[in-house]
This record gives structure tokens, sequence and C-alpha cells, in this order.
């Protein structure tokens, strides 16, 4: 009896709750740390990033408008199908990043209740960031949190999917839609994570994930008029400079990320806090 | 019947009674549905880039029908529409203005006010838009009101239960009537090609119309799915170019309804090059109507001319 011939994969990009081949028509293959073919995936153009950040505008005024109560809900509810596919991630994992079994097995495990952790920060902002404030006049004074928009995320390239989900996680929390630009060598686990996303109940366009090359992509979001912030974690170092001006032109939020961020660490707020504006209310106290 | 103008003996035979009309409207080709969805299609794929995408989209801008026909519309969004049309893009003067405004006749004084002087035209519809069930006396003096406010360009629509039961005598008395009503003002027949069915009846219906003296065809009131589509516009294009070659005559082609994006914008001007002709890529004789379509004309031509995509924060939301 001969050997089984394995089925190869070809993945394709994730916009506006869809799958679609890129624009490009291009695709290049996947390598493990060891050079061996583990899958091909979609290169990404600027067109598909155009596409991504029309969607994720459109997703914006529904998500951004659900309660974060519901918010909470649906984010652990991604939670759970995370968990049911954990097999399939440790065995990405090990194989992107090059990693034993056992350590990829704990890296599933962290990211997985990274995104719990987020889910539960999504109904606790608005009170943790939010105040009252004691003002010279008979008026009430309320700040709250509001989502900035549209972020553009430049996912991490060591980190496949502790890194992917600590960055995506706070940024879809508060409220905000994102444009994800997935780590270049090993977009496996976030190509795995499209699928989890598409059959759970976060709408389409609320998350967009496109593979390809960040360096070739990464500046068309930057320049984006229709881009209101944008993450530079997994930006290559050649272009960080040119990124952060080019998002000057349109006064976008930058994320500028510590170097070598460790993920394996309990975060702090400052992802979270990091794509939020401030919303003041002043309203007259009566008599 | 009368024909309304002088025609070529063919032509002005088909108009002499309502069987005669039958009779050539019905002994024009058939439409091969097939063929023309291919070649619609086909013409959609061809790449208009750089120098000459720019150049389509300032013919696509001068080319617009700027149309608000809701039944909350105020005089102050009309206002408003009539600044847009006027300059569209306030941080580039060199954008340039849009054909016409379109509106309901209670509003067309309103717009007519705010442009005088500026070359831009006011359109109205009439005749009981847009399902066109009223009576004659009801659409003709729609028409007057229309035209007395202060509308150049009236878009009339057809009463496309008389076409579909076959009266076509009186959907061309019809036409020839509101006609007279105009005046000097143009005169576009909406033939609301979502609800005529087939190809066939789209080219009879624009020949009733070409027959009947209507200075445009326009596809659609933008009030019923499907509005304006590709093979459509094909097959009224097809009758305009006919009219010219048997009477030297040129009529106008608007789609409305369903025209977005810049990228369908530019596969209709393809289509008018290639079906029409040169001659067609004018707004004396192509119109887009449209509301939404401007802003991301106005996108496109800010990312082309910036190196980078513009978004919807730039433009004005009407």
């Amino acid at each position: 009896m001969s050997d089984r011939i394995t089925v190869a994969k070809t993945y394709k990009l994730y916009i506006g709750g869809k799958f679609p081949r890129s624009e490009s028509g291009r695709s290049y293959p996947v390598a493990d740390t060891k050079g061996a073919f583990l899958a091909n995936a979609a290169q990404g153009s600027r067109k598909d990033a155009r596409d991504a950040v029309t969607a994720a505008r459109k997703a914006f005024g529904g998500w951004s408008g659900t309660t974060a109560y519901n918010r909470g809900q649906v984010l652990y509810r991604v939670a759970e199908v995370l968990e049911g596919r954990r097999e399939q991630f440790i065995t990405e994992v090990a194989g992107s990043e090059g990693v034993a079994l056992k350590k990829a097995q704990s890296l599933v495990d962290t990211a997985i209740d990274r995104w719990v952790w987020y889910a539960g920060w999504t109904d606790k902002i608005a009170a943790v960031l939010g105040s009252s404030n004691p003002v010279a006049g008979p008026y009430f004074s309320f700040s709250t949190p509001e989502p900035t928009g549209v972020v553009a995320v430049l996912a991490p390239q060591q980190s496949s999917l502790l890194g992917l989900i600590s960055v995506i996680a706070p940024v879809i929390a508060s409220g905000n839609t994102c444009v994800v630009i997935t780590s270049q060598d090993r977009p496996l686990p976030a190509i795995t994570l499209s699928e989890v996303l598409a059959t759970s109940d976060v709408p389409g366009g609320v998350v967009n994930i496109i593979t390809g090359r960040t360096a070739e992509i990464a500046p068309w979001l930057a320049s984006h008029g229709d881009v209101n912030a944008l993450d530079l974690t997994g930006a290559p170092e050649s272009i960080r400079a040119d990124l952060e001006r080019s998002a000057a032109g349109t006064v976008k939020r930058v994320l500028r990320n510590k170097a070598g961020e460790d993920f394996t660490a309990t975060p702090d707020m400052s992802r979270l806090r990091a794509y939020l504006e401030t919303k003041t209310v002043w309203h007259p106290m009566g008599v | 019947m009368a024909a309304p103008t002088t025609l070529p003996s063919a032509l002005a035979d088909a108009t002499r009674d309502e069987s005669s009309l039958r009779r050539f409207l019905h002994g024009l080709p058939g439409v091969d549905q097939v063929g023309v969805e291919q070649r619609a299609a086909g013409l959609g794929t061809r790449s208009i880039k750089k120098a000459s995408k720019l150049h389509a989209i300032d013919l696509a801008i001068s080319m617009v029908d700027l149309t608000t026909l809701e039944g909350a519309d105020t005089h102050g969004k009309v206002r408003s529409l009539a600044a847009k049309a006027r300059r569209p893009d306030p941080d580039r003067p060199d954008v340039p203005q849009v054909a016409a405004v379109c509106v309901y006749p209670d509003m067309v004084k309103t717009a007519a006010d705010d442009l005088v002087g500026t070359g831009i035209n006011v359109a109205s519809v009439a005749t009981a838009f847009p399902s066109g069930r009223s009576t004659m006396d009801i659409k003709l003096a729609d028409t007057r009101f229309a035209v007395e406010q202060g509308a150049s360009e009236v878009d009339m629509v057809i009463d496309r239960g008389a076409f579909l039961s076959g009266r076509y005598g009186q959907v061309f008395e019809e036409i020839v009537k509101i006609k007279e009503a105009c005046g000097d003002a143009h005169l576009k027949v909406i033939l609301e090609t979502g609800e005529l069915v087939t190809y066939d009846n789209v080219r009879r219906a624009s020949w009733l119309a070409l027959l009947a003296g209507g200075d445009f065809i326009k596809t659609s009131t933008g009030k019923v799915q499907p509005a304006a589509t590709l093979p459509v516009t094909h097959v009224m294009l097809q009758a305009v170019r006919d009219w010219k070659d048997q009477t030297g005559e040129l009529r106008g082609v608007k789609p409305a309804g369903g025209i977005r994006t810049t990228k369908d914008a530019i596969k209709y001007l393809v289509a008018v090059h290639e079906v029409a002709g040169r001659e067609w890529l004018d707004p004396h004789l192509f119109r887009f109507g449209a509301s939404t379509l401007l802003n991301d004309l106005l996108m496109q031509r800010r990312t082309q001319l910036d190196g980078h995509y513009s978004g919807p924060d730039y433009v004005t939301v009407d």
C-alpha cells in the first residue's frame, strides 16, 4: 500500500467575514524554521489592504455600538472556539516557531488565557478609564472612553499566536475594528485564528487578516486616510520611521511598542488605552 | 399620432398609427442575452490606470446628475447639494462641476435659485415619479410646474403598465405630450428597465422613447431593483447609436441607480466609448444619475493625486 499524499493547503485572506483570494492573485510558500514546506499563504496587496479598511469601517458602527457586556460575551465565545482548536494551534505554533510541543502547548494556553483576560476587560474599561469630573459650576461633567475607529495592526513577526492575540484582543475589546498584517514568515496560526473568528459570533469586518509582505502593505495602511490608529509592533526596523512619518500625515494614533516585548508576561492596560479617545460631556444639574 | 421631428420615411411610417408602431417595435432584432452580458462583462475587465484614470474620473464627475429624491428632502438639503454641485471638492478648485442637480418638482426653485449663472442644469423628475400611476392631466401639470419653476431638464417615467400590456400608442402619445409641455427643457425618458423584464423590451422601449422625441433615455428611477446594469445600458447605447446612423441626430443615455463606485463608473465610460462611440463621452450625451457616486469619485481623485488612499472623512456627507 502506498503512503497517502497529504493535501497541501493554499490559504486565503480574511476580509469582511469572507475568505477572498488576494486581488493580486499571488501566494507564497510558508516553511517551518528548518525550511520544510508547511502551506501556501495568500500574498496580500495594497488593494487587499484597502478593501480590508473599507470592511473594517463598515463594521465599526455596529461593533462599537454593541454594549460592552455583549462584546465581552462575543469575545468569550471566541475563546471557547479557540479552546476547541487547541491541538491544531499547538501543531502550528510548534511548526512555525520551531519550538518543542510542550513549549508550544504552554504558548497556546497562555494565548487563550490572554484572550479571556481581554474579554473580561470590555465592560470595565469605562469604569477604570472614565471619570466623573468635579467642575466649578452647576454641571455634571463626565469623561468616557470611546473607541478610536479602524486600527491597522502590524502583528509581531516572532510570536505567531500569543503575540498576535496580544495585539488583536485589546483593539477589539474596546470596540475598535482592525486590519491585521500577520507575521510574514509565520502566518499559519493567524490564518487558523481567522477561521475561528469566522465561526464564532464576531461580526464580519471587525477583524480582517491579511497575510503577505509587511514592508509592502504597511506603508499603504500608514498613509490611508480612513485608518485612525497604527500599531507598529511588527514593523521592520528599516521602515519604522517612514511609517510614523506618513501616519502623522493623517494624524493617526501610533503605538510604538517597547523593543522585544515579552508577550508571556501578564500585560497591563497600555494596549487597551492606546486606542481610546476621551469624550467629555457637560450637563446642567437642573434645580 | 404624429412624429415630432422630420424622420426618414421608414421611421416616420412607424409612428403613423398604433399598429404600425407595434409592427416596427416587434420587428426590431431580438437581443442576444448571453452575447450582450458577455460583452458587458468583457469590457468591464478593461484596465484604466494613471493619467487615463484621472481623466476618466474628471469626465465622470462632469457627467453626474447629483440627485436627491427622498421623501425627507428639505430646502436646506437641496441647497447644500447645489453647493456641492458647484464646488464638489472645496479643497481642490480644479475639480469640474457636475452636469446637473436632480430633484423633485417642489424643490426645483430652491435649486435653480442657487445655481443661477453656474451653467449647472436643474433637472426635475415629473409625471407622478416614480410609479407614473396618475392621469395624463396630472402628469402634464406636474411637468409644466417643474418647467415654470426653472427646470431645464425633465425626467419623466413611462407608464410601464401600458407598455407591458402592449399599448405602445398610449406610451408614445404620453411622451409626445410631455415633450410639448417641456418646451425648451430637455426631456429624459425613464424606462425603468428593472420592470421591463427582458432586453427585447428594453430595446423596444428605447426606440419608442426615441421615436417620440425623448432627448435622453434613462434606465431607472433608482427606486426599483435592479436599477442600472451594464448589459441594459449596452442595449440602450446601441439604440442611440443606431438612431444616429438612421437620422443623424444625437440622443443621450443616462444610467441611474446602483452606480456607487468609481470602478463602476469607469466600466460605463468604457461601454459608452465602445458601444456608442467617442462623441457620446460628453455630459450633453451621457449622464450618471447618482448620489453617492460623486463622493467615491472625489476620494479616488484624491488617491490618484496624493498617492495614498483617502477616506470619507475628507469629503462632504450629504
